[in-house]
């Protein structure tokens, strides 16, 4: 059974990020626990859902608040082997975004693949 | 018999997710289930604080933590890099850091966002409480 289950699990931990890169820390704070699990080796898929689909806009600095900025850490996701990056199609839309003009290379999934995700994650964590 | 873990993203008092996340942990343990640990992150991390001093007519969340680690043996781990930058320090960390005095004192104890992956994977349901 455990087998079987290995099998069609396309990750270990689905990381949601619906937040912004500013105004809070949970997009840093979420994009923290994605490279702690993939530096221990687990696969790891991150979602940028709703206005965490802005993460994505290139060009964004830290700012006069002295805080770092996601940039920089969206940047070292391919070193940690993170390169399943899922954008939610709807939101994109939503803030007038194309997936081809983002940061990083990312695809865009739909509702009907979204709700397959928590299914084929281990465990999710959302922030 | 089912193996929960929580992360608590709330810090106590500003919203309700702190009192959830204590009265689900009391629930699990109370209907016989395994609670494997209570992760605390972001402002959860301020669940932590030693020195809470809540009016006496409130909940006193901090003490309810310890208590729940007392009598069903659950760990309270607290992510060391959201505590520090949070002026949430142990002993430890508090020598370390020249800083007087120490904020955070067993039963919780800091450690790394690692061991919030690995609860996750270990329970069959991670609930997660924030505001």
């Amino acid at each position: 059974m455990a087998n079987d289950k290995a099998q069609w699990m396309e990750g270990d931990l689905l990381v949601i990020l619906r937040h912004g890169p500013h105004g809070t820390s949970w997009l840093r704070e979420g994009l923290d626990a994605a490279l702690v699990a993939a530096a221990f080796g687990r696969r790891v898929t991150l979602l940028f859902m709703g206005e965490g689909v802005t993460a994505l806009v290139p060009g964004q600095s830290g700012g006069p608040l002295g805080q770092k900025g996601t940039a920089p850490t969206l940047e070292m996701l391919e070193m940690y082997d993170i390169d399943s990056l899922l954008v939610e199609a709807d939101a994109l839309a939503r803030f007038g975004l194309c997936v081809d003009g983002l940061l990083l290379p990312a695809r865009a999934a739909g509702p009907l693949e979204l709700s397959a995700l928590a299914r084929t994650h281990a465990l999710v964590l959302t922030f | 018999m089912m193996r929960y873990g929580i992360l608590l993203m709330g810090a106590p008092y500003s919203s309700q997710a702190a009192h959830s996340a204590l009265r689900f942990a009391r629930a699990v343990a109370g209907r016989g289930h395994r609670l494997e640990g209570v992760f605390f992150y972001h402002d959860g991390v301020h669940n932590a604080a030693r020195l809470a001093a809540p009016p006496q007519d409130e909940p006193h969340l901090v003490d309810g933590w310890a208590a729940l680690a007392e009598d069903h043996g659950v760990s309270l781990q607290v992510c060391i890099a959201a505590a520090l930058r949070r002026g949430l320090l142990d002993e430890r960390e508090a020598a370390r850091h020249g800083k007087q005095g120490h904020s955070v004192e067993p039963p919780f104890e800091l450690t790394g966002l690692g061991q919030l992956v690995d609860l996750g994977l270990r329970c069959d349901r991670l609930v997660t409480f924030g505001p």
